[in-house]
């Protein structure tokens, strides 16, 4: 039932929605500028900036190609590794934790999330790269053979990019998939374990019945690891090549940004660099729409099928699959 | 074996698999606190929090602007999206069917989801580049936006959680919308989002890629809000790249200083809430 | 314990929070310019700016972000001055919104260093090798054309690794300019500039960076200024040069290069002395360039970089032997003093 708001309502409703409109005018004005600084580059190479691979400040050939494999194939990476951990951590923490341990533990992971990626980035560069080197030396040459693991082991590459972007997308997915299972009606548990079930059972069925969120997290957790920018830039090794060996140094979209912004010495330059900008804003718009509508499904009511909804007092309150 | 002892053996094994994820993932958490603690705390001392940057490859100097300009910058940011995020999340709470409601909200999540080097992208084509001058005004514009989104839904969620009693009360005793939402509701819901406030706080005072072509870097210990300022992150960041032994010790303490703020913030955050939840539900 | 926020109370939280934002601004250094460029030089302008800050209490903040960022930067006018290794092109020139004079502070000296385990020696290099090397066709340290020219060292079999610059760079251009005149290939197929396509290897970021880099890796060889190789302790080659001599990179051999510069240098200063033919000449030698608008609108910041310029031309070169730049022949100091003279400072 509307109500016309008067007076000093109506005030109160303008006066706060002029600030929602802010934020709204905030992300439009984002992918805007974006935009319409690109428009030099995406006149110029048209589609054939996304596939080109020659990336050439000084003969003006640009093509993002290899960027956008360094971000995709190691932030891919990463999230594989990443959600068996990040999924056992918030099956850990919302079902099987004794009650005493949830508080520190659930603290301990969020701490995770909360340090900063500079730290990352600084702890990569001293202790995880020297390991990831020696670890790389120290692998046997029949492996080395492989095109997963060919090249000089430098240390500094894709391996440790993929295994700190791992590190931080864990807590991210975990806690959102925490709140996925905590959602879970108790009623289906206890359906579980009335029929018998093993704690496990149990758990997989509140899983079954939070697929579409966990899968949710997950995305979500993917684009965490598609935008950052400082640990990964630390320690991939900054050379923009599409090679499939784990060894080899690559360059991720927010890396190149990071690095060559500042400098892009003329318009073309910079509008390709920005055209990446838009290339990476783009992708973490729809992974993030993606996720957000996979959660959201979860916590929409799941209706009985019709043949439940007959009018003969048992009414299912919207429990029933 | 019998099914059922199969069964009850996979779910043991699962079981403890998820508590080795668990282990496994604090691993890292533990490696990283121990290097940044044991190697920060060596260049921890009077002159690293009160003397300027030597010049290069010199021994020496300190983060004394750095941590001020980090100060100074959460403090622009804070400026900005506090009184935005606030408010913005009030406008979704009472306001939640309208489609500027809609919007809001996921124009809040997207936010949230935009990389940060993206955000400086665009903060550096619309506050450096028309101003011809690198600022901390920029360098703080950059991280209030990506504190916006944040603040907007601790806010959102907070009002959300105040007992419907206390806003019909108020509107019962004839108070205006207006009214009740700010003088009832929101103090209500104030102790939460400050909290969330605080951890907002700790995450941007964290952020470098937003700084880099904003608030550029400074050598010089400054206030002034229309010039260049250094911050914690950017300094770390070069210090950790170059190939100097004290740069790098330097760079340690930095993150020590770094990680030291965000435990603080988180902790604070914790028994906050957990006093609040007390007061909530008395006991 | 609710803390009322009594009208009395609130005035006088208000006025503390403003004495807190109001009293630093006391501090600022008035007047603060704001440099961004090259790495190259960047030891010796931050000693120099800390001196001369300290005589003049001026505040001059330079950033050292790369040669392309500082030309950038400069262009757009968000600093007041840059600072290049690798002189502006036409183009670059003619992009900026006023005339930019180039002016040469020191002289200074690319070197090829090198983190090889088990080998103490110095290593030789010649230009068609080192480009050899960048250009991916060298891969192991024991390569034959390696071992022939350091006979006596035993070089393991270890894979290179290129270390390079990510950003743009000036110490990259001096790289360039030199190899693509002594290796054709180089000439053709990577060119010379700031930010070349690089064949191979590891970015690095600033030469703080590449050194870091090749500090941390086994195997690895980059290029930097003399200066960081010396700081951090780390081993550099010596290169043939144009007379075939295998020269270290010194004070004497790179003053040596700006010999025949000295003799014929042209007005805006913009002048290549890689390869210089001659004896005991170091042939990754090259001037830098501190860069500044003839007539910008700031003509108070104007007179403090001009002052200091001159302050940096004669007496500031006493602290370039310290830090293992050459300081500026005579003659050339003397063809700048007239130039800075051209530069509006009111």
């Amino acid at each position: 039932m509307l109500r016309r708001l008067r007076g000093r309502d109506l005030g109160f409703k303008l006066g706060t929605g002029f600030f929602a409109a802010l934020l709204v005018a905030i992300v439009l004005g984002i992918g805007f500028e974006l935009w319409r600084q690109s428009m030099l580059s995406i006149e110029k190479f048209g589609f054939g900036f996304w596939v080109g691979e020659i990336w050439d400040p000084v003969s003006g050939e640009f093509g993002a190609r290899p960027f956008i494999w360094g971000t995709l194939y190691s932030s891919v990476l990463a999230l594989v590794l990443a959600a068996p951990i990040a999924l056992g951590i918030a099956i850990f923490l919302s079902e099987l934790c004794p009650a005493r341990l949830r508080m520190p533990l659930t603290f301990l992971t969020e701490l995770l999330a909360a340090i900063p990626s500079i730290v990352y980035g600084l702890w990569g560069i001293f202790v995880l790269v020297p390991v990831v080197r020696s670890f790389e030396q120290s692998l046997p040459a029949s492996l080395r053979a492989l095109p997963l693991f060919s090249g000089p082991p430098v240390g500094v590459g894709m391996l440790s990019a993929v295994l700190i972007l791992a590190i931080m997308v864990v807590p991210f997915a975990s806690s959102v998939a925490r709140e996925v299972l905590k959602a879970v009606p108790g009623s289906q548990r206890e359906a579980a374990y009335a029929l018998g079930a093993t704690r496990w059972e149990a758990i997989r069925a509140a899983l079954f019945y939070a697929r579409t969120g966990i899968i949710g997290s997950l995305i979500l957790g993917f684009g965490r690891a598609l935008g950052e920018t400082m640990a990964v830039t630390m320690v991939i090794g900054n050379n923009p090549q599409i090679k499939a060996s784990l060894f080899a140094p690559g360059y991720s979209m927010a890396a190149v940004l990071a690095n060559e912004f500042a400098e892009a010495a003329d318009d073309l330059y910079l509008s390709a660099l920005i055209e990446i900008g838009l290339v990476l804003f783009a992708i973490t718009l729809m992974v993030n729409m993606a996720s957000r509508l996979l959660i959201w499904q979860m916590n929409k009511p799941v209706r009985a099928p019709r043949a439940a909804r007959l009018p003969v007092g048992a009414a299912t309150a919207g429990g029933a699959a | 074996m019998r099914h059922d002892v199969v069964r009850r053996w996979i779910s043991t094994i699962v079981v403890w698999l998820c508590g080795l994820s668990v282990v496994v993932a604090l691993v890292p958490l533990a490696f990283i606190l121990f290097f940044v603690v044991s190697q920060g705390i060596q260049a921890l001392n009077w002159e690293f929090f009160t003397a300027l940057p030597a010049p290069v490859g010199e021994l020496g100097g300190g983060f004394a602007n750095a941590i001020v300009g980090t100060l100074v910058l959460v403090g622009i940011g804070a400026a900005f999206a506090v009184p935005v995020g606030i408010i913005s999340g009030v406008y979704i709470a009472e306001f939640p069917s309208t489609r500027l409601a809609t919007m809001a909200r996921f124009a809040a999540d997207t936010l949230n989801g935009v990389p940060s080097i993206v955000v400086g992208v665009f903060v550096y084509g619309i506050a450096v580049m028309p101003f011809k001058q690198f600022s901390a005004m920029a360098g703080g514009l950059a991280l209030g936006i990506m504190m916006i989104p944040i603040v907007t839904r601790t806010t959102e969620e907070l009002l959300k959680l105040v007992p419907p009693a206390l806003r019909e009360g108020a509107l019962a005793l004839g108070a205006t919308r207006g009214r009740a939402t700010l003088t009832v509701v929101l103090p209500a819901a104030a102790p939460g989002i400050i909290t969330g406030v605080v951890l907002a706080l700790a995450r941007i005072a964290g952020e470098t890629a937003p700084l880099l072509f904003t608030a550029f870097n400074n050598r010089f210990l400054s206030t002034d809000p229309r010039q260049p300022m250094a911050s914690l992150t950017v300094q770390v960041y070069n210090y950790a790249i170059s190939p100097y032994e004290d740069w790098h010790r330097q760079a340690w303490a930095g993150a020590l200083v770094l990680v030291a703020l965000v435990l603080f913030c988180s902790l604070l955050a914790r028994f906050a809430t957990r006093r609040l939840e007390r007061l909530q539900t008395g006991h | 314990m609710k803390v009322s926020f009594t009208p009395g109370r609130r005035r006088a939280l208000v006025a503390l929070a403003a004495a807190i934002v109001a009293a630093p601004a006391f501090l600022v250094a008035q007047g603060q310019i704001n440099g961004a460029g090259a790495t190259f030089p960047a030891p010796i302008y931050s000693k120099w700016f800390s001196e001369y800050g300290k005589l003049k209490s001026v505040a001059i903040n330079y950033q050292p972000l790369g040669s392309g960022a500082g030309i950038r930067q400069l262009t757009n006018q968000t600093v007041f001055f840059g600072a290049t290794d690798g002189p502006m092109t036409t183009d670059q020139m003619q992009a900026a919104p006023g005339k930019i004079l180039h002016l040469p502070t020191v002289l200074g000296a690319v070197v090829p260093i090198y983190e090889v385990p088990g080998v103490t020696a110095e290593l030789k290099f010649t230009g068609p090798l080192i480009a050899d090397i960048f250009m991916g066709k060298v891969t192991k340290w024991n390569d034959p054309a390696i071992v022939k020219l350091n006979a006596g060292v035993k070089l393991p079999d270890l894979d290179i690794t290129v270390v390079h610059r990510s950003d743009g760079s000036g110490t990259s251009y001096i790289f360039a300019d030199y190899l693509a005149k002594v290796s054709p290939e180089w000439a053709k197929t990577v060119g010379v500039s700031t930010a070349v396509k690089w064949p191979v290897g590891l970015g690095g970021k600033g030469s703080e960076g590449v050194t870091g880099l090749v500090k941390q890796t086994p195997g690895s060889i980059g290029y930097v200024e003399l200066v960081y190789a010396l700081q951090t302790k780390i081993a550099f080659g010596s290169v043939q040069n144009a007379a075939g001599e295998f020269v270290k990179a010194s004070i004497p051999s790179v003053t040596a290069a700006a010999a025949a510069a000295v003799k014929a240098m042209p007005k805006d200063f913009r002048v290549s002395i890689t390869n210089a033919p001659g004896p005991g000449v170091y042939p990754m030698a090259s001037f830098t360039w501190l860069l500044l608008y003839e007539n910008p609108k700031d003509k108070a910041q104007s007179k403090v970089m001009v002052d200091f310029m001159k302050w940096a031309l004669t007496d500031g070169q006493k602290f370039a032997t310290g830090l293992g730049y050459a300081p500026l022949p005579a003659e050339i100091v003397k063809l700048e003093l007239a130039a800075l003279a051209t530069v509006k400072v009111s």
